[in-house]
């Protein structure tokens, strides 16, 4: 049974490297104002909010499989509180950090009409940091992270977002920005 | 049949990101990308079919630039 939840531990690590690298992308691409294929804009920004709940969700199926798994050795206080646990308090700490980040990220999205929109964005940028914390969390403390198939699924999604940050470094990034003469925010 | 409830853009805030634009079929869209009312103005008036619309616009608006308001009486 222990076997089980270090599986489960495992393998909701991998889904949500990929939730939240799809959703990095989701929202690169609503800030670009721009529809994907088919999909319209408001698709695009529905599709972004959904996968990213999911990817809330998940982490909360990581973190419950590992804190009942007796080999990962977590206290609920490393969960949140970075850099204090008995077995790899770097890597796990990490995780916490990513945690934290997302919960804040995830939080001040749901409430962002009452918050309003400067909070929202200012916080929201912490995706950024957050997203290549969790990947090296990834890495450094999953049991297979080092592994030659994690590896190159890494490399992969890194690749992925990296592109995307350029893109969105670009002139042609925002639709009608070469159009437009107004300075870019 | 005149609407009761408009939905109003803060221009200040506008990004002309075109979600409103998609969403309404009473927004047309600029050359710049920004939603345009027919006849102009801010307040693009909500008709009884179009109010679910107008709602999700609101919430969705990436720079919350959408608010609904009761409709200023037309002449
Ligand atoms: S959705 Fe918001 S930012 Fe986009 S065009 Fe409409 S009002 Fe402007």
């Amino acid at each position: 049974m222990t076997e089980a939840f270090w599986a489960l531990g495992r393998a909701s690590g991998v889904v949500l490297l990929l939730l939240m690298t799809v959703s990095m992308l989701l929202g690169l691409l609503t800030r670009s104002g721009r529809p994907l294929v088919r999909l319209p804009r408001f698709g695009v920004l529905l599709a972004h909010r959904n996968i990213a709940l999911l990817s809330v969700v998940f982490l909360g199926v990581h973190v419950v499989s590992l804190l009942l798994d007796p080999y990962a050795q977590l206290k609920l206080i490393d969960v949140v509180v970075p850099f204090g646990a008995a077995r790899a308090p770097i890597a796990v700490g990490l995780g916490a950090v990513a945690l934290d980040l997302m919960l804040a990220v995830a939080i001040t999205a749901l409430l962002r009409r009452r918050l309003g929109h400067r909070v929202f964005r200012v916080v929201h940028w912490a995706a950024y940091v957050l997203w290549p914390i969790a990947l090296l969390h990834g890495v450094t403390a999953g049991s297979d992270g080092r592994s030659l198939p994690f590896l190159a699924l890494s490399a992969f999604t890194a690749t992925a977002v990296g592109a995307a940050v350029v893109w969105r470094m670009t002139d042609h990034f925002v639709e009608y920005r070469r159009i437009r003469t107004e300075p870019a925010r | 049949m005149s609407a009761s409830t408009a939905l109003h853009i803060d221009w200040t805030r506008c990004r002309g990101r075109g979600m409103c634009t998609e969403l309404l079929t009473g927004l047309g869209r600029d050359e710049w990308g920004y939603p345009l009312v027919a006849g102009g103005g801010s307040d693009l008036p909500i008709r009884t079919h179009d109010v679910e619309a107008a709602d999700d616009a609101v919430a969705l608006c990436p720079v919350l630039a959408l608010s609904i308001r009761p409709a200023r009486p037309t002449r």
